[in-house]
This record gives C-alpha cells, sequence and structure tokens, in this order.
C-alpha cells in the first residue's frame, strides 16, 4: 500500500499500510530514510507512525506536486522491505501494587492474578510503533491480549514520571509527570526523555523492547524515585 | 548580564523564536510565535533577523524594568502599551533608558502582543531553538513562562532613530474571521451535509483556546469513524472530536494523534486565530492547495519588502 494525500498547506500525509504490524512499521521505518535523501533540504520534519509518515516541507522552495511526486518515487522502489529488527532495549519495571495503582484492577478484569499480569507483559518483546503525545513518550506493541485493557473511563490528573502503562495493545512508560487515562502497572527507572544527554531517549521509532521485573531496592539503586 | 528585569511576569509570557523544527521524533511540538507576522514585524522594526528571539505577551499584564539602554519594538494585539505609565503607540520601536518601566495592560479584544529588543534576547537554544514550550519544559529561560525576577538578557544599544510600520503594512485584526482551509484527506469520513455545515457555519471561540489548540464552538460536525490510528498531525490541522466541535491545532499542540481532521487551516490565518479571545467569531472557507501555496508565496513576498519609516 502507498497513499499520498495533500494535509495541508506544507505538508503530505504518506500512508504505507493498515493497522499495527512488525511489517508495516518497518516500512515506515525505511520510507522515513529515504523520504529524507528524497526531499533534502526541502524537508523541515517527518513525523513516523504505526502506518504512516507525516512529511512537512518548506512550501517556499518546493511545492506540492513536486513533493509527491518525489516522495511517491522514493517509496515505488521500497515496496518490499523485510522487517528491520531495530536494536533491543531493556526496560527495569518494579511491578507492584504500590508501584502500580491498577495492577489489581487490570488483573481482575482480566480473570488473571497480579503474577501472571506481570509475567506476561514481560513475555512479549515490543516494537516502538511511534513517539508522541509528550517528548519521549514511546507506543510500544502489541500488549498480549489477555492483559489488553481499556484505557480509565476517568483519567488521572497525574501520572508519575517512569510509570508503566497499559491502554488497549498499546503500552508505555510515561517519561514526565502528566494528566492521563491509561493503567498504572509499574514503575521504570530509566529515564525516557533527557534534553542534556545525548541520546535524549533510550529508544527510536523500530526499536525492540523487553521489560525486566525488578525489586524495589535494586528500582531504588537505579535512579528510581519514588 | 543584564537587559530587562521582570517586575510582574503577566498571565503568559514566553521567550519565542520562529520555533522548533525537525525534532518530532523526540515527540517535541514546535512551539514559536502564535502570531508569526506580528513578531517578524516586531523585529523588523529592529532590522534584527526575521526569526531572532522576542517575546509573546498573551493578555497582557506584563512589567519589565529596563536595566540598560536599548532599542525595543512592540506589535500584535490591544493590551496598552506604557512607558513609566504614559501610553505609547505600538507597530513602532522606541529608544528606552535604563531605569524606564515598561507596562502591558490587559488585552481587549486581540490577545498576543511582541516585545522585540534590538540584537534579541540572548537565550541559548534547546534542540535548536529558543521557543518556549511550558508543558514541555523546553526553551525560554528555563523551561518555563516568566516569573518575577527573571532577568530577559540583551545587548547595551546606543539609541537611533525610531521606525514606524505603515498601518496598512500591518496585519489585519478582526474578531470575525474567515480562515481558508485546505479540505481533508479524510474528508471522505465527513458526509458532504457534515462539510456544508462545517464550511457555512458560524463558530466561536471557547475559553478552552490555548497554544496547542483553539477548540470552537458551534454546529457539531458527525463524523462516520470515531477515531484513527494514530498519525502525525501538522500546524493548523483542524480536528473533530467526539463531541463534534472542531479544534484547530496551533503551534504546541501535540505531534501524534487519532482524531478525524477536516482540513487543515492556513498558517497565515492561524496567526489571526491565535489572537482572538473567547466569543469571537470564526468561519471556514475551502480553498485549494494551489491557492494556499500562493498566498504562501506573496506573504513572503511581502515581507522581503517591509518598508518601516522614520518616525516623525
Amino acid at each position: 500500500m502507498l497513499e499520498i494525500h495533500s494535509a495541508g498547506e506544507n505538508a503530505v500525509m504518506v500512508y504505507l499500510g493498515e493497522g499495527q504490524s512488525p511489517e508495516v512499521s518497518a516500512r515506515v521505518q525505511q520510507a522515513c530514510k529515504d523520504i529524507e535523501v528524497a526531499l533534502g533540504a526541502d524537508l523541515i520534519d517527518l513525523v513516523p507512525s504505526y502506518a504512516s509518515v507525516l512529511v512537512i516541507y518548506q512550501p517556499l522552495t518546493t511545492d506540492h506536486l513536486s513533493v509527491h511526486s518525489r516522495v511517491r518515487l522514493a517509496l515505488i522502489a521500497t515496496q518490499s522491505t523485510a522487517p528491520d529488527s531495530g536494536r533491543l532495549v531493556h526496560l527495569p519495571v518494579w511491578y507492584d501494587h504500590e508501584s502500580g495503582p491498577d495492577l489489581q484492577s487490570l488483573a481482575e478484569t482480566a480473570g488473571l492474578t497480579p503474577e501472571q499480569v506481570i509475567d506476561i507483559h514481560q513475555a512479549t518483546e515490543y516494537r516502538v510503533y511511534a513517539i508522541g503525545f509528550a517528548p519521549g513518550f514511546a507506543y510500544l506493541g502489541e500488549v498480549d491480549p489477555r492483559i489488553a485493557t481499556p484505557r480509565k473511563t476517568t483519567p488521572r490528573q497525574k501520572v508519575p514520571a517512569g510509570a508503566v502503562a497499559i491502554a488497549d495493545a498499546q503500552t508505555a512508560v510515561y517519561p514526565a509527570p502528566s494528566p492521563g487515562g491509561w493503567n498504572l502497572i509499574g514503575l521504570c527507572p530509566q529515564p525516557m526523555f533527557d534534553p542534556n544527554n545525548e541520546p535524549n531517549m533510550p529508544v527510536s521509532v523500530g526499536d525492540r523492547v523487553r521489560f525486566e521485573a525488578v525489586s524495589r531496592q535494586r528500582y531504588l539503586e537505579l535512579g528510581g524515585q519514588l | 548580564m543584564t537587559g530587562l528585569r521582570v517586575l510582574q511576569p503577566g498571565m503568559l509570557s514566553l521567550l519565542q523564536d520562529g520555533g522548533r523544527f525537525g525534532q518530532h521524533r523526540l515527540g517535541l511540538t514546535c512551539g514559536g510565535p502564535l502570531d508569526l507576522p506580528a513578531q517578524r514585524c516586531a523585529n523588523a522594526l529592529l532590522h534584527n533577523p526575521l526569526d531572532t528571539t522576542a517575546l509573546e505577551i498573551s493578555f497582557g499584564g506584563l512589567q519589565l524594568e529596563v536595566l540598560h539602554d536599548t532599542m525595543i519594538a512592540v506589535t500584535g494585539g490591544d493590551s496598552p502599551f506604557t512607558i513609566n505609565g504614559a501610553e505609547r503607540e505600538i507597530w513602532r520601536s522606541h529608544a528606552v533608558r535604563a531605569g524606564d518601566m515598561l507596562g502591558f495592560g490587559f488585552a481587549r479584544r486581540f490577545c498576543r502582543c511582541y516585545l522585540a529588543v534590538a540584537g534579541g534576547f540572548t537565550v541559548t537554544p534547546q534542540f535548536g531553538s529558543t521557543s518556549t514550550v511550558p508543558r514541555e519544559g523546553i526553551g525560554g529561560l528555563n523551561g518555563n513562562r516568566l516569573a518575577k525576577n527573571d532577568v530577559l538578557p540583551c545587548v547595551q544599544t546606543a539609541a537611533r532613530p525610531c521606525l514606524n510600520l505603515p498601518i496598512e503594512q500591518r496585519p489585519h485584526y478582526s474578531d470575525q474571521i474567515q480562515v481558508r482551509v485546505i479540505p481533508g484527506y479524510q474528508q471522505q469520513q465527513f458526509s458532504r451535509l457534515q462539510q456544508r455545515r462545517f464550511f457555512s457555519a458560524r463558530y466561536q471561540v471557547t475559553d478552552r483556546a490555548d497554544r496547542m489548540g483553539y477548540r470552537l464552538h458551534g454546529p457539531a460536525i458527525s463524523c462516520d469513524i470515531e477515531g484513527i490510528l494514530s498519525e502525525g498531525i501538522c500546524h493548523g490541522a483542524i480536528q473533530i472530536p467526539a463531541d463534534g466541535q472542531p479544534i484547530v491545532l496551533l503551534n504546541d499542540r501535540q505531534t501524534i494523534g487519532g482524531y478525524p481532521k477536516i482540513g487543515s487551516a492556513l498558517s497565515l490565518d492561524t496567526a489571526l486565530l491565535g489572537q482572538l479571545m473567547p466569543g469571537a467569531e470564526v468561519s471556514f472557507t475551502a480553498v485549494t492547495q494551489y491557492t494556499a501555496h500562493n498566498a504562501l508565496h506573496l506573504a513572503a513576498s511581502r515581507y522581503s519588502r517591509l518598508q518601516a519609516l522614520p518616525c516623525e
């Protein structure tokens, strides 16, 4: 699938597939590289997501017709990319009732014990599908259907930094305190966004992530905050 | 380093340059002045490069003490601007002396004023830009809005002749605006009836209007789908959430989202929208991509020919 649409005065939206899958995500990754080369200095920014890339271009040095055709030519060549494996990143998580206030209710909804929820959450190797919502907020998929739980009907006013959370088939680590409606099951001590460090994020789109349970004490040793 | 000291920070005063670009992959938004043309005019009045760091003063309430002689220029909305308590004209530059007090009263109809200084505010960029996005804690002096006793650093400049931007070269503000919209690629999700309703109705700015987006109130637009797989959102995108009330997304928007979009507003018009206060009226008119492209080139041409005149 390759669809290119005008999205605004200096933006085109490129769709590369439907739904979330590692294959479509790999095509999104490859498309970003190809579009960067194809547009060069005419490119302002790219927003990769699950199955799409938003391309933002310099409207005074090029135009939508040129961008459409250059993007199309660049992407036709890379229709069948094999899934790029990305880097594998391990993120420690302290799973507990204290660190994950929704662990118990999520387990009850799923008809599982909290221990089973923790095991299932760790058993999946996730893929970073998109980064957005807030700096460093990485959407990871896909959560095992047994523990995939909808957002809470009333969002929390404040979710702490490092909160590990589930919403439907997605899981994520909140990079900074913010309001949020996801189900909280633990805390991760690894900063997900640090403006003063290079790289600013431990993951980028296309990487793979595995969560590993650690104790409360280990969480604190790794710099976790209570 | 000295410059301007903040005596009263006002409701929302933010250092901004032209905006932060190329950082969406970290989830960072653009920031930058909501009324970019006005900030550029302020810089032009001082012969600064157009995207030099200046101050966006939303709703007024700001008071500053000048710590050393410099030149300033003020443009934008209708906060009464005073030097040492006396109201002074905007859309012009002023020579100010150490000890002078600058004041911005509360905005009445148009809520963003821009204050530029000769040479710009000298702030270290983060991720390539000085633009402040408080939600991200990035940019400005410390990632936040101005606070009492902050000092805005700038260079000392000797007085030079003041310039004035003639009225025909200024933006034309109104509290009844028509916003040009490129209909979106998701318009097939909106029936012809819903599209007609959107483009023929009048909407009002609500009190949920901020630098992330302006939420409007008027005839609800229904959409055949409730949500889409999350995807990138461009400046000016008009989202239709479940309640059918449009939201025009602006500089501090989230970078990705999953609401359907009926179209995307031209930046030249979102600059006027960003000046509006609750109750102001907004309607939409559909334009083609070609019209949008031409409008941007015409505006760029106009900026390159801005001609400030010496003050009497």
